[in-house]
């Protein structure tokens, strides 16, 4: 045993990282093989059906495909991959639904000014974040205005609007709707009123203990039953009245949290000042714990973003109700890798972006108050 | 006077707290009077009655997934139960197969192999961000492109992995099974005692036995020797290929297979994002003063490491459980006969009750969440660290 | 008449990725020595004796603890962790488990012994750091002082040869950091070799039979504590003594 047992060199800082990670031990390194000679097979195999041999608009002959049977492996079986041409063929469906081809730069421009709308509210160090705020208030009506009509633009009703245009519709009108509520809802279980308190209880205790769809059945099928004659709102609006309420319950819980964590001498700190209860609330107690939950709260946005897909199952068409649809065309049946792939990807993207912001804010959070 | 009262209301806090609430309650009960009243008027006009003697009347419909006889000459009651038990029967399984795989992958995202780690973390991150619905969907139609009956692939010779599903031989239990059940539970009781005799041998001598060893050996082998003792009281009912469908044995079918799967994996990839940060909040003083002792890994885990990081882990994990249990209702999208679909869904229809229907539905459910909810809090408060007397 | 060397370090160094922490550390313990370790903070007097029982992994040089090198083969740091006990500043109590049974699972788990004689022992080092009433207590129910005064107990009952502190009473109210002191000086008393990281420097006075002073990962200083405090060597000694005694 002697000095010779240790390294005298330095080794590149590549090569201790390699070792530690992969090759630490005999039982580190052949899990470093079997899952090298896993992910081979498994990402060559994705990678060839995806894109090598896949075809997009054309097949291998060099037609336009527009019907199943033109797709490279109905005509060559077994020789190709994935058939993206449905996707190509059907995209306005999967973008707008069956919203008028003409009038869909509508919905563009919505989709465009969307993420001015929503910037203000993301990023507080945003240069001239004021005005970005109050275009936040405006988008909604605006947005009302494009994408249903009014004054000077058709009127293009809720049941031509389909795939992502519905979904987002019902996710970001949903989450922006159940927002205020879910602010009452968590001051109120917090309330020293017992019936308020017991009110609010009863509400959040009764939407979080049931699956969405039942709410969603109920919207349907109930609410006109509810209302007076002559009020009948459409199959979207009642999706977003189950949806908003469903919303508002987990939000409000994630606020809760929020408030929770203030600690007490805050208030009294406020009251000994002279604040009253809504001037404490609003410039105290609140904007520090909507800081604090926002993580949890985006976390709610998350799961209300995905469970939009549930209004398939009462009829309306969001990105999956398209897809399904486009399934049950005879031109395309059969086609179903491609299209739960491709609807897979665009929500992935929409939920792991929020994830990513959720990150970031939970980092700055962290040093904000360090 | 006058305006004195009128001060006191806005400004005495016990006052106005009554006054707030009195007009509450009074607002609720109006909003209620009215949609009673709206809500019968309607019912009215639509010729639909209300009442819950539906549930006697017959259902007219058939059910294909069941746990216990039912007919389409049986009552919507009994078609609630059917409904019930079929979705106890996922949620229980999900739960169970999403454990076991949310453990594993948790553990291997603490792995210190960086390819298992990372594959494991790719999975989790697609599995979360890409809706429930959609995987389910997505599994029932991997599983319905299965081969057909005809060309069922063949699994060990017994199991046909077909697009109507598993067909599998079903087990009939001969006379004398009965003792190789006796056995095993016997051997349960029996391990039990054994761990205590030997956990009281330890504190007296200080040496240490391999219980979980013993006690594993003594399960599994125990009624593997009755059941030859017994002559092999197990016969198997073997699906076999006649025309066009296999008769006899028992069959598993692609609808609940697409559940399982697609709620599993689905609510594996948040339980392991639990287990993961559950270990990782066991603080590293805790680790470090372990090894200080001198204490080797795997006690480490077993006394120190584990006991702490399940205290953190079983709240979120219950929840869990409590939101599989709720996806359970999506069977409705690919026919799994749950309780939405059928109760909630078919007899609706047909009775048009859907007042009465949706009510006792999200009344299940409701219990089941409060039942959940209940036990939860329960262990919570029986675990947490005393402290702060 | 050779006294035993129970600790050597030499040319011992030490890396965080790029940044060099322990730079050519040589460092000899006798059997019942008592040393101090001060200096700045980040001037790796924690990392030193952490290393003495591998909870960091030195890089270069050679560590020997009673006559066993310190490798990476796991029956030498086995062995090793039997022998030398550690306290820790966030004193580390496992807080699922009651004050005696913190003390005995090593004894049981490690030592393999029967369970009464480990609560004897348990019992007689409670006794010994003077809170045998607090036996069945959780760790959450006692005092700073009181917990660190377990921690210790607990180290002290797997009987080892070499004790290493880690500032102990850095974490602790004032009022409760001389209960502590008063259990280490008594340790001293009974012949224990130890090192301890403290900044304690009156502890230091009465105990020490060597002063070391750390900066920048060397060791800058090592000399009794008259020689130390009276007429220290090097200039940053002298700057470092000057900041922490005059407040």
């Amino acid at each position: 045993m002697s000095n010779t047992t240790f390294q005298t060199i330095q080794h590149s800082k590549q090569y201790n990282w390699l070792v530690k990670n992969l090759f630490s031990s005999w039982v580190n390194t052949l899990m470093t093989i079997i899952a090298a000679i896993f992910l081979y097979q498994v990402g060559t195999a994705f990678l060839d059906w995806a894109f090598f041999s896949a075809d997009f608009k054309t097949n291998f002959q060099g037609d336009l495909i527009t019907d199943r049977n033109l797709c490279s492996k109905n005509i060559a079986p077994g020789e190709y991959g994935a058939c993206w041409a449905i996707i190509y063929a059907r995209f306005d469906q999967f973008m707008y639904g069956l919203y008028p081809v003409e009038e869909s730069w509508r919905v563009n421009l919505t989709y465009a000014l969307l993420p001015f709308a929503i910037v203000g509210l993301l990023f507080d160090k945003l240069p001239f974040r004021k005005y970005f705020i109050y275009f936040t208030f405006i988008f909604p009506f605006i947005a009302y205005f494009m994408l249903y009509g009014g004054p000077g633009l058709s009127v293009v009703g809720t049941n031509k609007w389909g795939g992502l245009l519905v979904t987002l519709f019902l996710g970001v009108t949903g989450i922006g709707l159940a927002f205020p509520l879910s602010i009452a809802l968590a001051l109120g279980r917090r309330s020293q009123m017992p019936i308020i308190r017991s009110i609010c209880v009863v509400f959040i205790e009764f939407i979080r203990g049931v699956p969405l769809i039942t709410l969603l059945f109920t919207a349907n099928v109930m609410l006109p039953l509810f209302l007076p004659d002559g009020v009948n709102p459409d199959n979207l609006l009642r999706a977003l009245v189950a949806v908003t309420l469903f919303q508002s319950a987990y939000m409000a819980e994630a606020i809760r949290g929020g408030l929770q964590a203030i600690p007490r001498g805050q208030v009294e700190a406020a009251q000994s000042l002279g604040l009253s209860y809504w001037q404490t609330t609003r410039k105290i107690v609140l904007p520090q714990a909507l800081k604090i939950a926002i993580p949890p709260i985006v976390n709610t946005c998350i799961g209300l973003f995905k469970d939009t897909s549930l209004v398939l199952i009462i009829g309306l068409f969001d990105l999956l109700g398209v897809g399904k649809a486009a399934l049950a065309d005879m031109s395309w049946t059969k086609l179903y890798y491609e299209v739960y792939v491709f609807i897979a990807l665009v929500f992935f993207i929409f939920c792991f972006g929020m994830s990513r912001y959720s990150l970031y804010l939970e980092k700055k959070l962290k040093t904000d108050n360090s | 006077m006058h305006n004195n009262f009128v001060r006191k209301i806005i400004f005495d806090e016990k006052l106005r707290a009554l006054v707030i609430q009195t007009l509450t309650i009074g607002i609720f009960a109006v909003i209620i009077y009215l949609l009673v009243k709206q809500t019968a008027y309607n019912l009215d006009k639509r010729g639909i009655s209300s009442g819950f003697d539906f549930l006697g009347m017959s259902a007219g419909y058939d059910i294909s997934i069941r746990l216990i006889p039912f007919t389409s000459d049986d009552t919507h009651l009994r078609a609630y139960f059917v409904g019930l038990l079929n979705t106890l029967l996922i949620a229980i399984c999900g739960c169970f197969l999403a454990t076991i795989i949310g453990f594993l992958v948790g553990i291997i995202r603490l792995s210190s192999n960086w390819l298992f780690r990372n594959i494991a973390y790719v999975y989790v991150e697609f599995t979360r961000n890409v809706p429930v619905l959609l995987q389910i969907i997505l599994y029932y139609s991997i599983l319905l492109h299965l081969p057909k009956i005809k060309q069922a692939i063949v699994l060990l010779d017994t199991f046909y992995l077909t697009n109507r599903g598993l067909f599998s031989p079903s087990p009939i239990f001969k006379e004398g099974f009965s003792i190789v059940i006796g056995s095993f539970i016997a051997a349960l009781i029996a391990s039990f005692f054994i761990k205590k005799y030997l956990q009281k041998k330890q504190e007296q001598t200080g040496k240490q036995y391999p219980i979980f060893l013993i006690n594993s050996a003594l399960i599994i082998f125990t009624p593997i020797i009755f059941y030859y003792i017994m002559g092999m009281p197990l016969e198997f009912d073997s699906p076999i290929l006649k025309g066009f469908n296999f008769k006899g044995g028992m069959v598993v079918r692609p609808e609940f297979l697409g559940m399982l799967f697609g709620l599993s994996i689905y609510t594996a990839a948040f339980i392991s994002e639990t287990v993961r940060s559950g270990i990782i909040s066991v603080s590293k003083g805790q680790r470090e003063a372990s090894k200080a002792l001198g204490l080797k890994n795997n006690l480490m885990m077993r006394l120190i490491i584990i006991p702490q990081a399940l205290r953190v882990i079983i709240p979120p994990l219950t929840s869990q459980y409590l939101n599989l249990t709720k996806n359970s209702s999506l069977g409705i999208a690919i026919g799994y006969a749950d309780l939405v679909h059928g109760f909630g869904g078919i007899s609706l229809n047909q009775t048009g009750r859907a007042i009465e229907i949706m009510l006792i539905v999200m009344f299940t459910y409701l219990t089941i969440s409060l039942i959940i909810s209940f036990f939860m809090n329960v262990y919570n408060k029986a675990v947490q660290f005393k402290g702060n007397a | 008449m050779s006294v035993e060397q129970v600790i050597q370090l030499e040319k011992v160094n030490k890396w965080y990725d790029d940044f060099h922490v322990l730079k050519d550390i040589d460092l000899v313990v006798d059997k019942g020595q008592k040393i101090v370790i001060c200096g700045p903070s980040g001037s790796g007097k924690s990392t030193m004796i952490r290393c003495i029982n591998r909870l960091e992994a030195h890089q270069e040089g050679k560590i020997v603890v009673h006559g066993t090198e310190l490798t990476n083969d796991l029956k030498n740091i086995d062995l090793i962790r039997k022998n030398v006990g550690m306290v820790f500043q966030q004193f580390n109590l496992f807080p699922h488990l009651t004050v005696l049974e913190n003390i005995t699972l090593a004894p049981i788990w490690v030592k393999k012994l029967p369970k009464k004689e480990a609560e004897e022992i348990a019992m007689s080092y409670l006794e010994k750091v003077k809170i045998p009433e607090q036996a069945e207590k959780f760790p959450g129910q006692l005092s700073g002082g009181q917990q660190q005064r377990v921690a210790i107990a607990r180290s002290l009952a797997m009987n080892p040869d070499i004790m290493l502190f880690d500032e102990p009473t850095s974490a602790l109210d004032p009022e409760m950091i001389k209960e502590v002191l008063d259990v280490m000086i008594q340790l001293a008393d009974e012949g224990m070799t130890m090192l301890v990281v403290t900044h304690e420097m009156g502890f230091a006075k009465t105990v020490a039979d060597q002063m070391i002073f750390m900066d920048e990962g060397r060791i800058v200083e090592q000399a009794t504590p008259e020689e130390f405090f009276d007429n220290p060597k090097s200039d940053r000694t002298k700057l470092f003594l000057s900041q922490i005694l005059n407040h």
